[in-house]
């Protein structure tokens, strides 16, 4: 693996993190927002792997491990979330689920 | 080699747009999940062959699997899912403020920032990339790792898998939350 290499890598990282982002703040549709949230995920989980395979070492590959677990924890969660409001509100807007703002 | 990093980066980069521009959520589940076969390909080109198939079970398996049923359960009969006004149609100038922030964060983390540069590795400890074995990323060597050296994250997971399961029960039983 070449330094440029980490590099590129390292940036289609950087700017899948930042797409997923984007989708994260701008849509107001609760489940293509949380895609955004499992595409931040995957870069990161991008970067830790480049830099595992850049060093040789594991521990990389460990935290990845580690992240895919708490994406699908995370996952299931925010889409019971999502039943729960929807079955109690009949609404998948965002905005509108402002019961809790003081 | 270089053909093939351009071409996986494109199917990532316009897989994602395609995700967070999709009008339905299920065309952004279809996209969602070319993005992450191919992240699963790219996994195989940095010799994370246990985490490629990881990526493909727990991803591809179980969480759009759970999109997809989460979709079917709450677009059947009412067609709600996609009605919404999106902030970039709503409040556009904010929005495209923001992207715009955004991305020169990226542009100057990728031109000025140090963790870019060919000689990153030499300030670093070590100096020199490692050399891998051959058996660098396969499950053996990812197995001695997790149950040795690290074995109190991953006992760590499945507390938190524990959490995860008691926590969706407990949302979305309906005599639990009268």
């Amino acid at each position: 693996m070449s330094a440029t290499e980490l590099n590129a890598t390292i940036a289609l990282s950087a700017l899948l993190l930042l797409i997923g982002f984007a989708g994260l703040i701008l849509r107001r549709n609760p489940l293509i927002a949380l895609m955004g949230i499992e595409l931040m995920l995957n870069a990161s989980n991008l970067a830790f792997i480049a830099f595992a395979r850049w060093w040789g070492n594991t521990v990389g590959h460990i935290f990845a491990f580690l992240v895919i677990t708490v994406a699908a924890a995370e996952a299931s969660i925010a889409l019971a979330i999502v039943v729960v409001v929807f079955h109690a509100r009949l609404q998948t807007d965002l905005d509108d689920v402002s019961g809790l703002k003081g | 080699m270089i053909i093939g990093f351009v071409l996986l980066a494109a199917i990532l980069i316009g897989s994602a747009l395609f995700v967070v521009t999709s009008s339905r959520p299920v065309h952004g589940i279809v996209a969602l999940l070319l993005n992450f076969i191919a992240l699963a390909v790219f996994y195989v080109h940095l010799n994370a062959e246990f985490l490629a198939v990881t990526q493909i079970l727990v991803y591809s398996g179980a969480i759009l699997v759970l999109f997809v049923f989460v979709i079917a359960l709450l677009s059947s009969g009412v067609d709600r899912l996609h009605l919404t006004v999106d902030r970039l149609a709503r409040l556009p100038i904010p929005s495209i403020a923001l992207l715009a922030a955004l991305f020169g964060l990226f542009l100057w983390a990728l031109m000025g920032h140090r963790f870019l540069e060919p000689s990153f590795h030499a300030m670093a400890v070590g100096g020199t990339p490692a050399g891998i074995a051959d058996a660098f990323g396969s499950v053996g060597s990812f197995g001695t790792a997790l149950f040795t050296a690290h074995v109190l994250p991953f006992e760590v997971t499945a507390l938190i898998l524990v959490v995860a399961i008691v926590g969706v029960v407990a949302l979305t039983n309906e005599e639990s939350r009268r």
